[in-house]
């Protein structure tokens, strides 16, 4: 185990335009940290990089007080769980998990305890001797996750590892993943573009776009206090209603401010609200339902439990500290 | 056939009966020629049910072979087609598996102009540059060796391009949990690659074996010695009967032997070689 420090990291594939520029993030062991973002904003260059399968353009890597930067992949200390999993398709379960170890030159006896060891904790001890294409996505999955345990690495890094299961497979996983962590108390880095698994399994969340961060915290922070615009719009299902101020002239303090957010399920109806909202669209989603509306031009989002009345013109109201103000130019927050 | 209709299933098997019988014909007249006496083709009609000469034909060739013709006994030629197809089977995998190996996973200079370079030999065939060959294979003193009948073969570019297609399926992601893994370049050649194109590895086998058995001009070429000689550049030999007539019964049985090895090659190897073809996932 180990802490990891990337500082004034950036990735340059020649060509102009950097693909990561300037990354600053100190991880503390055993802290899980997510990297959220958007498809193509650097997320899985920055793990790759951490993984040593992309070179350093710029800055450096520690992982525990080494510079990793020259250190090739197999001597970084870290393990990797692929997306698509990435299991040997000729080996058997086994062999795919003691691959590594083999390599390492770890004694026959060893390698023994920490498959069956690692077994144990994923409960894939039942397929031990079957091949990769003989098992559900689920269970690659696990053994994906058992070939990075066995190695009791300083870290584990994933990529996207639940893109490839079905959405009720995925919940279940990622509460296995979150366990398993605690459990084993081993600095991970998580990349994924699924804003949900961000908020649930990170210890901190670190959001980028295009390359650069735009804020790092823990779930909450980031949800209560978004940094930016792009942060508000990105974290958060359904998405934070972004204003622009001018079209909402009468909200109270909103004066300097070039945006103004407000999230979907902090509007109240109330006959006296301050906004008036035109519905468009309603969506049941069964407890409650989104209902989509145009207020002074601009769209407006709003979640209400299913059993409130439907009309065309709703008012809505909000408490002064749920509304987030930005700046018009760099979309960063005001207070 | 998707749909299950009776006059479609009929129309397949006659197309497919009537395509065994083209195919098939050739092979039985040959068989058949094989067991009759030295007489019985030279008389205008051909017979088509075999004769009683099966026993004295075959074990005729299998022991003596055909002295007239300077032929040794087939044993002898099967035996040097045997080392040639194999020589050249297992030297083309070889080499073009490694070439195939250091195009795709390495980055060194020049790397596209050497792949260009094993491409364009595509188009020079042995029998393009034979004169050539043979002048270097002469020089080398290589005429007359099982060196010679096979070394100039054994370079391929379509066996390199295969591999290198077979390779370029193997998903980035494998190289790189390999490389976490701990696996070094011949490591992960070794553990991960040749499994993973063991399928393809064996329907090129099956190919490339059947190429070298079939090896003609260039066996006829270089060898002079009646112990190098190829049983397919035998038969020619045996045919080319200079003062009398072809025996034809007794080139029959040769070419009846001759196609023993490629068949139990091909149905050994059947599933492997059919897996190796159409098998995409990895």
């Amino acid at each position: 185990m180990a802490s990891i420090t990337l500082s004034n990291l950036g990735k340059n594939y020649g060509g102009g335009g950097n693909a990561v520029t300037g990354v600053n993030i100190d991880i503390q062991d055993g802290e899980f940290i997510v990297l959220v973002g958007p498809s193509g904003c650097g997320k899985s260059t920055l793990l790759r990089m951490v993984a040593g399968l992309e070179s350093i353009s710029e800055g450096e890597v520690r992982i525990g007080d080494r510079v990793v930067n020259q250190i090739e992949p197999a001597d970084r200390d870290i393990a990797m769980v692929f997306q698509n999993y990435a299991l040997y398709p000729h080996m058997s379960v086994r062999q795919n998990l003691a691959y590594g170890l083999k390599n390492r030159g770890t004694p026959k006896a060893e390698i023994e305890r920490r498959v069956n060891e690692a077994a144990e904790i994923l409960q894939i001890g039942a397929f031990l001797d079957r091949k990769p294409r003989a098992l559900s996505g689920g269970q690659r999955q696990r053994v994906a996750m058992g070939r990075a345990i066995v190695r009791e690495p300083a870290a584990f890094l994933f990529d996207e590892p639940l893109s490839n299961l079905d959405a009720k497979l995925r919940v279940t996983m990622r509460l296995e993943i979150k366990q398993l962590q605690r459990r084993l108390k081993t600095t991970s880095i998580y990349v994924t573009h699924d804003q949900l698994e961000a908020m649930t399994l990170a210890d901190r969340l670190v959001v980028l776009n295009g390359g650069r961060i735009e804020q790092i915290g823990t779930p909450l922070d980031v949800y209560r206090r978004p940094a930016s615009t792009f942060v508000a719009g990105f974290i958060g299902s359904p998405a934070m209603n972004l204003i622009d101020a001018r079209a909402v002239p009468h909200l109270p303090g909103t004066a300097h401010a070039g945006t103004v957010g407000i999230r979907p399920e902090d509007l109240t109806v109330a006959p006296d609200g301050p906004i008036e909202m035109q519905v468009m669209a309603v969506e049941e989603l069964g407890a409650q339902r989104l209902i989509h509306g145009l207020t002074g031009g601009e769209k407006i989002t709003t979640t209400l439990p299913s059993d409130a009345p439907l009309t065309d013109r709703m008012r809505l109201s909000f408490r002064r500290e749920q509304l987030h103000l930005f700046q018009r130019e760099t979309g960063r927050r005001l207070d | 056939m998707i749909e299950n209709r009776p006059f479609l299933h009929l129309m397949a098997h006659v197309i497919l009966i009537a395509g065994v019988c083209i195919v098939a014909l050739p092979v039985w007249v040959a068989f058949v020629a094989s067991t009759h006496g030295p007489t019985d083709f030279m008389r205008g009609t051909i017979p088509m049910w075999p004769g009683p000469h099966f026993v004295q034909n075959y074990s005729r060739m299998l022991d003596r072979g055909l002295a007239t013709s300077g032929t040794p006994a087939v044993g002898t030629m099967m035996l040097n087609s045997l080392i040639m197809a194999l020589c050249i089977a297992v030297g083309k995998i070889v080499i073009s598996v490694l070439s195939a190996f250091a195009i795709v996973y390495f980055r060194f200079p020049f790397r596209g102009l050497a792949f260009w370079c094993i491409f364009i030999t595509l188009m020079l065939p042995v029998e393009v540059r034979i004169v050539p060959t043979f002048q270097v294979v002469a020089d080398l003193g290589m005429l007359n060796s099982y060196a010679g009948l096979t070394i100039p073969l054994i370079a391929s570019a379509t066996a390199t391009f295969l591999f290198r297609q077979v390779f370029l399926t193997i998903p980035d992601e494998l190289t790189e949990a390999a490389r976490i893994d701990g696996a070094g370049p011949m490591k992960f050649f070794r553990d991960i690659l040749l499994p993973l194109s063991r399928t393809n590895i064996a329907a090129l086998f099956v190919i490339l074996f059947i190429y070298g058995w079939n090896q003609y001009l260039w066996p006829l070429l270089i060898t002079t010695s009646a112990d190098y000689y190829t049983i397919v550049a035998g038969i020619r030999r045996m045919a080319d009967a200079v003062d009398g007539l072809p025996q034809w019964h007794l080139v029959m049985a040769t070419a009846m032997l001759a196609m023993i090895p490629p068949v139990v090659v091909v149905i050994g190897m059947q599933r492997l070689f059919v897996k190796g073809l159409v098998e995409t996932e990895k």
